[in-house]
């Protein structure tokens, strides 16, 4: 599971502004994400949280207008296909494929460049083996608990070797105890690659958690303010508000 | 930075991750050429030689003569009538049916394990089940021998036109048989799309009975959904021909299948009052249409008014029992029908009045078996290539619909039903005369051509809900992982809906195997199957060959449905959420 490649680059958004016909979901947004920062929208539901991470991802409804650009250190990526983007993203549900064996979901985001039956499977199951799923590999994802579930999901997307991380609240559904952990299991995993990560919540506690810095998004004056990144004990030693 | 217009929102290049990129056209060209185009050029070529065009043929330039000897046959009216009412008939009973059971059952009956229970019926060609219909309903019919002579008497078939009946009872009584598990898996399609128990259980708790809540609380929200399918049944009922051929009256007979004698007829000069009857039929069947839209005005005011006394309706619990054991009557009518072509085709001899045959053989199997090999061959390769090709267009509409609008989505069933809003007698002339010109006539490619008109409709009203159903994060995920829409569509979308999927292909497979006049009129009499054979032999041949025919032709869809309904459960025997 551990990655040497630091990817070293910074998830810019530039000029972003999403609309859906005449009301105003994200004002303009300039906001670049360091390797290893995890940067939080705060905001209630409704306000359009999501959707701005789906125009990061590329994969953003038709019915939104959006203008501005997406980069990724120096290169403009607004028009790249969504499955070129390398842009990883984590749902409020796991969306474990519920087709395929848990070693198959993650087999599935693992790269193809990476061959062979066996060295495929060895790869999937030392990532299993590392995250306490051991043994996993075969099992339908509808017999494992909420908490595994959400851990292979992350797992199957940094076997995809993303170069950001996008968290579409995916603790909200855990029950507190359960939250906890993932939340940890999460921050370590992207601080340990160094990824550049862009989490959406309503939850106080989970911004507390990314340690990074905090934007709040409103639903009715629609303003973005950037609060300080708290002085506290950040996760992972590269994270670093620019 | 107002330039870095996102790609995603210029116009043109409406774009989702599912089709990377931009929405492909080449679906809405397939259905469009496939299915629309020929119903509005065959509507054309049927309402020319309406008004004496058909030129190389019967004549050209426009006249009014098609319609003069139209008006001068003898029964016209009659049949007019019998068609209107036969289809308005069996329309009202099979809805009012439908709802009554609805009511009474809800809640004890999923929709899955309601679906397999439909299965049967709905696999089974209506001309099957006609013919079987008829070998239970007849004088010298099951039910007559079930109960004589020991209660009637009869050591004869009795003198009764149980069969042919100058009102159409007994056509009226077999499309229920049809249009009944249509209209419930309709409904019951319906209900999954709005927050039933939860209504149910806010108007019991204000004292309304289990049935009566159900047609006050469910039914206004369910309508709008079933009220294309009910037309479908509407128009299908009125034009139907051939489950008329085989149980309807015979002199004057329906109006559709008067048109068809005409345009059967050897002399071709007959074609135009063909033409001109199918002309009438299509516009009986859009005034019944119309008719049915103001009586539904009607019925939601009068309804309203209805509701908001509110009347509890505990007296009306009895009602609601009636109509559920007559769906359980109807059910019981299509056990028998299905159960007669089998047993026929397996008696040795079966005499009046003996509840069943004497012995059992194989010998009515074997000897027409070599009759039986092409029409079964044509049967099954027009069944599988055009669920295939069918489903390939409506896969592509699917997924290049990706994020339209609502709007667009309702605008794409209403395309889809038109196959189903138009009686077939009055196009598939035309797409005759096309063909014909086309110089396919006869064709295997043009029959499968006109079947597709039909079987990509069913796909799609089969299909289209799962597939819209699907969370569309899935597919986000995997694009996420560096997919590609093509890798997205065959390794995530296409499993996850197999179950579906098949059941569209069953649907899809049992619609082709149906078609009667799509298989007359661009076959030309070349290409047989079984349902053209059956239907054929119905009126004169031995009930042991007929029902070989009626009996194999049930039989093959309902294989394809068992297959649709195992093949999940023996892939996904280790996916509990599948």
């Amino acid at each position: 599971m551990r990655s040497n490649r630091k990817s070293q680059m910074e998830l810019g958004l530039k000029g972003v502004r999403i609309s859906v016909g005449d009301r105003e979901l994200i004002p303009p947004l300039d906001l670049a994400i360091p390797a290893g920062e995890a940067v939080t929208v705060m905001g209630p539901s409704g306000s359009g949280k999501s959707t701005l991470l789906a125009f990061i991802s590329g994969t953003l409804d038709p019915a939104f207008a959006a203008v501005g650009r997406i980069c990724f250190g120096g290169q403009d990526i607004t028009a790249v296909r969504p499955e070129n983007r390398g842009i990883g993203v984590l749902f409020q549900d796991d969306l474990m494929f519920p087709h395929l064996s848990v070693g198959g979901n993650l087999a599935f985001g693992l790269p193809s460049q990476i061959r062979g039956k066996a060295r495929r499977r060895g790869v999937v199951e030392d990532a299993l083996a590392d995250a306490g799923l051991a043994g996993f590999f075969d099992r339908d994802p509808a017999t494992l608990s909420g908490g595994q579930r959400a851990r292979a999901t992350l797992l199957r997307t940094l076997l995809a070797n993303p170069r950001a991380l996008l968290l579409d609240e995916p603790f909200s559904k855990l029950d507190v105890a359960l939250r906890g952990d993932f939340r940890r299991f999460v921050f370590e995993h992207a601080a340990a690659r160094d990824l550049p990560v862009l989490l959406v919540t309503h939850d106080e506690s989970d911004a507390d958690a990314a340690g990074g810095r905090v934007l709040t998004l409103s639903a009715t004056s629609g303003i973005v303010q950037a609060r300080r990144p708290r002085p506290k004990v950040r996760l992972g030693a590269a994270a670093q508000a620019n | 930075m107002d330039q870095a217009l996102h790609p995603l929102t210029r116009p043109g290049a409406r774009s989702s991750p599912q089709r990377g990129g931009r929405a492909a056209r080449w679906p809405l060209i397939a259905v469009g050429g496939v299915v629309i185009l020929p119903i509005a050029v065959g509507l054309w070529w049927t309402l020319l030689p309406a008004f004496g065009h058909l030129p190389a043929v019967a004549g050209s330039g426009v006249a009014s003569s098609p319609w003069r000897e139209v008006f001068a046959y003898p029964g016209l009216w009659t049949a007019a009538w019998l068609s209107a009412f036969t289809g308005v008939a069996a329309t009202v009973l099979s809805l009012a049916l439908s709802i009554g059971f609805c009511a009474v059952v809800h809640g004890r009956l999923g929709f899955r394990r309601a679906e397999a229970m439909l299965a049967p019926i709905l696999a089974s060609p209506h001309a099957a089940i006609a013919i079987g219909f008829a070998f239970v309903i007849a004088p010298s019919g099951w039910i007559a021998r079930l109960v004589s002579p020991w209660l009637t008497g009869w050591s004869t078939p009795p003198d009764l036109a149980t069969v042919g009946d100058p009102l159409g009872l007994a056509l009226i009584v077999a499309l229920m048989i049809k249009e009944v598990p249509f209209l419930l898996l309709m409904i019951l399609a319906a209900l999954n799309q709005v927050p039933v128990d939860a209504h149910m259980k806010a108007a019991r708790s204000l004292g309304y009975g289990r049935g009566i809540a159900w047609i006050k609380v469910i039914l206004p929200q369910i309508y709008p959904q079933i009220r294309l399918p009910i037309l479908a049944v509407l128009v299908f009922s009125l034009s139907v021909v051939d489950m008329a051929l085989i149980l309807g009256p015979d002199n004057p007979p329906t109006l559709a299948v008067l048109a068809l004698r005409w345009l059967l007829a050897p002399d071709v000069t007959s074609y135009l009052p063909g033409a001109a009857a199918a002309v009438l039929l299509l516009a009986i069947g859009l005034f019944a249409i119309g008719l049915w839209l103001v009586a539904e005005r009607i019925a939601a005011h009068v309804g309203r008014f209805w509701i908001s006394r509110g009347g509890r309706g505990v007296a009306s619990e009895p009602g609601l029992r009636l109509a559920g054991a007559g769906v359980a009557l109807v059910f019981a009518f299509a056990a028998l029908s299905m159960l007669a072509t089998g047993l026929w085709s397996f008696a040795t001899a079966w005499r009046y009045p003996g509840a069943l045959p004497v012995d059992w053989t194989l010998a009515t199997w074997s000897a027409q078996l070599p009759m039986l090999g092409r029409p079964a061959w044509m049967t099954l390769s027009l069944g599988l290539v055009t669920t295939l090709v069918g489903l390939l267009m409506v896969i592509g509409w699917l997924e290049n619909e990706g994020s339209n609008s609502d709007r667009m989505k309702r605008a794409s069933l209403r395309l889809m039903y038109i196959p189903l809003l138009v009686p077939q007698i009055a196009f598939l002339f035309g797409v005759q005369v096309l063909l014909v010109r086309l110089g396919i006539d006869g064709s295997f490619f043009a029959v499968a051509w006109t079947h597709l008109i039909f079987v990509v409709p069913y796909l799609f009203l089969s299909l289209a809900d799962p597939w819209r159903a699907l969370d569309p994060r899935y597919a986000r995920s995997a694009a996420a992982l560096g997919a590609s829409p093509g890798r997205i569509l065959l390794t995530v979308k296409l499993p996850m809906l197999l179950r579906p999927l098949l059941t569209a292909a069953a649907v899809g497979f049992s619609a082709s195997v149906a078609q009667y006049l799509p298989t007359l009129f661009a076959g030309g009499g070349r290409i047989p199957t079984l349902t053209t054979e059956a239907v054929a032999l119905a009126s004169g041949a031995d009930r042991r060959v007929v029902g070989v025919y009626a009996f194999a032709q049930s039989f093959m869809p309902l294989l394809v449905y068992v297959a649709a309904l195992l093949l999940p459960l023996y892939l996904f025997r280790n996916r509990r959420a599948l």
